[in-house]
């Protein structure tokens, strides 16, 4: 059965995709530390911590997530993300976006023009609602459909 | 994006339109979306110097070594000069084979080209490199009230926390951005409401806790949010001094990498603490006790990513974030005491002391010490642990830490103070000191 939910768009858009739920935290230098380090286009989670990510692809898939933490280098992590194509398509907030997380896809929309669609305040429902592997859609007002 | 209802003044909004050139407007729609996100009323002039996270010339950051050429070409600097953290390798402390140092060669092939544009835009001085900037030989400290746009989540931790300063957790690169306008959005830690504390910790161990494991402990459960922390004041006093300052600095680190805690109170020892008490919490705070049990609880939770679990370390990393001078010289004295213990000159695997270049100039400039620290297999470097595990090959290395932070984003395996010792003279640990949760007296 099809569930929607509706947030805040941050950095509007539309998508469709495949989910990828971190009921935890997503330290974003910790995930992408490995791949970034190597290069590697086709990102795998790096972060031992993460039960649920952990060695799992995130590029390309919708992100689903409570908050970033960790390190105050997330930002730039995104950034670079975002500037070797291996970003998420999506991240999509339960909680209010945290400031790393904010500042790393704000810099990529305004210095290389490239977006991740961000939707936060989705409620802890959606957390709870969505599992990783199914299709998300995205729409422009920030409205998220569980396919 | 959202609906604005940041105010920005006259000059504010000319220099959004173009009126310092196309770069500073850019710069400046950066920070105002970014405010407009969280709610921010307008923008507020930073007080003091900057600290900045990122000192490393990784090849990989290619995207903000743009960003940053950009702000040079456009003839821009820091309103105030800056520190950041510290450079990823030092050879002279951490010595390396050929292979290992051409793969750091590949990893921060930048650095030289980084540290130029650093001068350019202001850094502060050829030893401005070290995430414990706030130290007074490092000279870069704010004071109470301060308004700053931090980056190096365990600097902005220990400015908002022990120094009273207000900074948010802010990211590389909007941090830059801040410093050359020479304004921060005003939310969050900021404002008097930002720095309210939704969760009570309770502390209630039988003795003085490690400072890294009750800090991952607090990071793990309150994530983003700011706690209040009772019973901790048996322990630590009410007066400030190295010991007390060096405990707060390395709780602060975990509470801010294994979680993302950017503000913490303290009873009866940190400033807003002592001012306010328990009127820092909400009326609707949730409480986490932590007790022996929870810690251990804790402590074994960890994953070890070494390959064999009962290898003996190849290296042992201490100062992440760098060691004060009290930490210093009782790491010194403490190595120097368990040696003799076991009859021993030198520790089984070579040992980094990590400080800012301020102190290790100190020690390094002293022959005498420097013998003495080389015949105990002992370095005073300047490195960042953390960067020197960005290298894939020494991360597959077995390297020991009591770090929490250093754990939470390498391979490298955590142990307690008491335990690190006992790796460094006999290059194991007995199952049994595991249970052992307390700070080493």
């Amino acid at each position: 059965m099809r569930k929607t939910f509706k947030g805040r768009p941050i950095l509007s858009g539309v998508c469709q995709g495949e989910a990828l739920v971190s009921h935890g935290g997503f330290n974003t230098l910790a995930s992408y530390q490995t791949a970034l380090v190597l290069r590697t286009k086709k990102a795998s989670c790096s972060d031992q911590n993460n039960v649920d990510l952990y060695k799992k692809v995130m590029t390309g898939k919708i992100l689903c997530l409570p908050q970033t933490i960790g390190s105050t280098t997330g930002g730039l992590v995104l950034m670079t993300a975002c500037s070797l194509g291996s970003q998420p398509t999506a991240m999509l907030f339960s909680n209010p976006i945290d400031s790393l997380a904010a500042a790393g896809v704000i810099l990529a929309d305004i210095w290389l023009e490239k977006r991740i669609i961000v939707v936060d305040e989705l409620g802890p429902d959606f957390l709870k609602a969505v599992q990783t592997g199914e299709t998300i859609s995205v729409a422009e007002d920030g409205t998220v459909t569980i396919e | 994006m959202t609906g604005t209802k940041l105010k920005l003044t006259s000059e504010e909004q000319a220099i959004l339109n173009g009126k310092g050139g196309e770069v500073l407007a850019k710069a400046m729609r950066s920070i105002v979306v970014y405010g407009e996100v969280f709610d921010a009323d307008c923008l507020v002039d930073i007080v003091g110097d900057q600290h900045f996270v990122t000192s490393f010339g990784a090849n990989t950051i290619k995207p903000y070594f743009a960003m940053m050429q950009e702000l040079i070409d456009a003839g821009l600097k820091t309103k105030n000069p800056f520190t950041v953290d510290p450079r990823p390798i030092e050879y002279e402390s951490v010595g390396v084979n050929p292979i290992v140092k051409m793969v750091f060669s590949l990893v921060f092939g930048k650095q030289a080209d980084y540290e130029v544009q650093l001068k350019a835009l202001g850094l502060k001085n050829d030893n401005a490199f070290t995430c414990t900037c706030y130290f007074p030989e490092v000279g870069n400290t704010p004071g109470r009230g301060d308004i700053l746009a931090w980056s190096e989540s365990s600097a902005v931790v220990y400015a908002n926390s022990v120094l009273g300063a207000r900074t948010n957790r802010n990211s590389a690169g909007i941090d830059v951005l801040c410093a050359i306008l020479g304004k921060a959005p005003r939310f969050g830690f900021l404002t008097d409401s930002g720095r309210q504390a939704t969760w009570k910790i309770e502390v209630k161990t039988s003795q003085k806790p490690s400072a890294q494991l009750l800090g991952s402990a607090i990071g793990l459960k309150v994530m983003e949010a700011v706690p209040y922390i009772t019973g901790l004041d048996k322990f630590l006093g009410k007066e400030m001094n190295p010991e007390v300052e060096a405990f707060l600095k390395d709780m602060g680190a975990a509470t801010a990498s294994n979680g993302a805690v950017g503000l913490y109170h303290v009873e009866n020892v940190t400033p807003e603490a002592r001012d306010l008490g328990q009127k820092l919490l909400v009326p609707a705070y949730k409480t986490y006790v932590i007790d022996d049990a929870e810690l251990k609880r804790v402590y074994t939770s960890y994953p070890i990513l070494w390959k064999n679990l009962d290898a003996t370390p190849k290296r042992i990393f201490i100062g992440c974030p760098h060691l004060n001078r009290s930490q210093l010289d009782g790491w010194i004295e403490n190595i120097s005491a368990a040696l003799k213990a076991q009859g021993l000159t030198r520790t089984k695997m070579p040992v980094a002391l990590s400080t800012p270049p301020d102190i290790a100039d100190i020690y390094r400039k002293d022959p005498a010490v420097k013998a003495r620290l080389d015949a105990m297999n002992v370095s005073i470097s300047t490195i960042c642990p953390l960067m020197y595990m960005n290298n894939p090959l020494a991360a597959t290395d077995p390297i020991a830490t009591n770090s929490n932070k250093l754990r939470t984003y390498s391979t490298a395996r955590f142990y307690l103070d008491e335990e690190i010792l006992e790796l460094m003279v006999t290059g194991t640990v007995k199952a049994a000191a595991s249970v052992k949760i307390g700070e080493k007296a």
